[in-house]
């Protein structure tokens, strides 16, 4: 660098770091080295204006249709302000609906968390290396293969002629079947028409979302804790009830908020495999699809939200948003 | 010292944790068996017998490869989209700390964690409301909204890991704003950027609820599928169309995960 340049600096420090660029692109370059924040609007722009107006704006439109109500008579829609359409979700047909979908997915819930927790226990604190990353794999590809395929899969065991029958025939025990078919509410003509295939097919289902934040919460309970448990004299029980279980609940609650939502809204499972006893999912797609009434399939797609909404909170509460 | 560690599991749980994986994989390998049966009428176990002739029943159905198609499509676009604006999100919100950042990652995260059946009847409402008619157009635009968050995702991950330093060695070195994303910031992040538009591809090809409700009378492939399991038609044509479902999805799952093995990130967690 020549004297003259260095003497140039001090009269214009600004440009001196670097000449100004040429051309349309140099100058935006400047401008966003310059104007950090501008770069910043500019890339936030498109996502907020998607997510913004397309996602929350129908969002918004939903809601706003559930204050709608329906004509009876002549089926229209009429655009006006109105609580009705929520009083006749209290109806015993309506109630029942919820009633019936939120029980499901509580039953759902405890029955994920029992068959998770010895998967996610044995890939957080005895797997491996090689065996690590394969337990890792084995959650991702059920979790990512094609979730119609899951649901036929258990069409297929099921059903009357299906493999679950043949194995029970084979084993004898075919009478257990029957009976446990003979049960009211749990039972119908084959498994597949059941509400037991329902809750079968939702926990295969959704499983693998409980297993992975189960996992990564065990991952961070030290082992010597455990030792220390049962150094302490405490059978293996106590040592689950009092070290483990407390230490795993956030993750537990973070795998139970998927399970739960996901039960809460799905009306793919119960249509192929389950009785014709509605769930919410379904309720809001017949609603709005055969029966035309928009105002009450929003106001029935609103449940889900405002359960989730204090599930939520209470989850948030508990800590478990650190474990997702 | 992890000694720990090298115990090995009690019989209980070893039993335990494989009867739970058995659970989750042997459905899926029945499918596999059941696109070869000759059973045409029923769900029979065990099939009476082998057959590979409803691969090239399938192969000749032309509703099949419409279907197939249009799936393809739609995920190629969405995954377009999503791949622009899940990576301008993420670049925006790991670089920089500003007012309502949470805000952003809460919106790009919600129309994965409410249940597709109210993005679904969201979006179909206000279609209704603004008069936009069913179209290939709907069908991509909710696709795209719920395949941003993989997307985001994987990139806020790779972002968290690479030095900011090295952005700043290359513009001290001279280089102007689109030359530092295009020879730094985008080598840096290309393979977490594959790794979220393959995971993005198979949630939008395999996606049903939300479709359901924002195709008209155009069928993706979900959509095919849901119709042959309510009002079965030729059902050995649905085994070999599931069969190929499972083999199409599990590649691009795969090659994700091999992406963005070595990383801290979990590349499908969430979905």
């Amino acid at each position: 660098m020549s004297i003259a340049s260095v003497t140039a600096t001090r009269d214009a420090p600004v440009s001196a770091i670097l000449p100004a660029r040429g051309g349309m692109l140099g100058a935006l370059s400047d401008l966003f080295w310059r104007r950090p924040r501008f770069l910043l609007v500019l890339m936030l722009m498109p996502p907020l204006l998607w997510l913004g107006v397309v996602y929350i704006g129908s969002l918004l439109a939903l809601l706003l249709q559930s204050f709608f109500s329906i004509d009876e008579f002549s089926g229209l829609i009429n655009r006006q302000f109105t609580l009705k359409t929520y009083a006749d979700l209290l109806q015993p047909a309506n109630f029942d609906i919820i009633v019936r979908t939120v029980t499901m997915a509580a039953l759902v819930t405890l029955a994920s968390i029992a068959v998770a927790f010895p998967i996610a226990y044995y890939a957080a604190r005895y797997a491996q290396g090689r065996w690590k990353a394969l337990f890792y794999l084995a959650v991702m590809l059920p979790l990512w293969s094609s979730y119609l395929v899951k649901v036929y899969a258990w069409k297929l065991i099921l059903a009357k002629e299906g493999i679950l029958t043949w194995l029970l025939a084979k084993l004898h025990l075919l009478w257990l079947l029957d009976g446990w078919l003979a049960l009211p509410y749990v039972g119908g003509n084959s498994l597949s028409v059941s509400a037991t295939g329902t809750f079968i097919a939702f926990v295969y289902v959704w499983l693998p979302f409980m297993i992975l934040p189960m996992q990564a919460a065990l991952e961070r309970v030290p082992g010597n804790l455990v030792e220390a448990s049962s150094d302490l004299g405490a059978s293996p029980g106590q040592t689950f009830r009092n070290v483990l279980f407390p230490l795993a609940l956030p993750g537990i609650v973070a795998g139970s908020i998927f399970t739960f939502s996901l039960t809460l809204g799905d009306y793919i499972v119960p249509q192929i495999i389950g009785t014709s006893r509605l769930f919410i999912g379904q309720a809001v797609y017949s609603q709005q699809g055969t029966a035309g009434n928009i105002p009450l399939a929003a106001a029935f797609a609103v449940v889900p939200i405002v359960i989730m909404g204090f599930y939520l909170w209470g989850a948030k509460r508990m800590g478990a948003f650190d474990a997702l | 010292m992890r000694s720990d560690r090298s115990q090995s599991a009690p019989l209980g749980l070893k039993i335990a944790a494989t009867c739970g994986l058995l659970f989750l994989h042997l459905p899926i390998l029945l499918i596999f068996i059941y696109a070869f049966t000759t059973e045409e009428k029923s769900y029979q176990w065990p099939p009476p017998g082998l057959t590979t002739q409803w691969l090239a029943v399938t192969w000749n159905r032309p509703d099949v490869w419409e279907a197939l198609s249009l799936s393809v499509r739609v995920a190629a676009i969405s995954t377009l989209v999503a791949l622009i604006l899940g990576t301008l999100c993420a670049a925006a919100v790991s670089r920089s700390r500003f007012f309502g950042r949470e805000t952003v990652s809460l919106l790009v995260i919600l129309p994965i964690a409410l249940p597709g059946i109210i993005t679904g009847i969201a979006l179909r409402s206000a279609f209704a409301l603004t008069e936009i008619p069913f179209s290939f157009w709907t069908i991509v635009l909710g696709h795209a909204t719920f395949c941003v968050v993989v997307v985001y995702n994987n990139a806020v991950a790779r972002f968290r890991r690479t030095s900011g330093s090295l952005i700043e060695a290359s513009y001290d070195l001279g280089a102007d704003g689109f030359q530092t994303f295009r020879h730094v910031v985008l080598p840096n992040i290309a393979t977490a950027l594959l790794a979220g538009g393959m995971l993005a591809f198979a949630l939008s090809f395999d996606e049903v609820i939300v479709t359901t409700f924002t195709a008209g009378q155009q069928q993706t492939l979900p959509i095919w599928m849901l119709e042959e399991l309510i009002r079965p038609r030729q059902r050995p044509v649905t085994n070999v169309v599931a069969m190929v479902v499972v083999l199409v999805t599990l590649l691009p799952i795969l090659l994700a995960y091999y992406l963005t093995r070595d990383g801290d990130q979990v590349a499908g967690a969430g979905k």
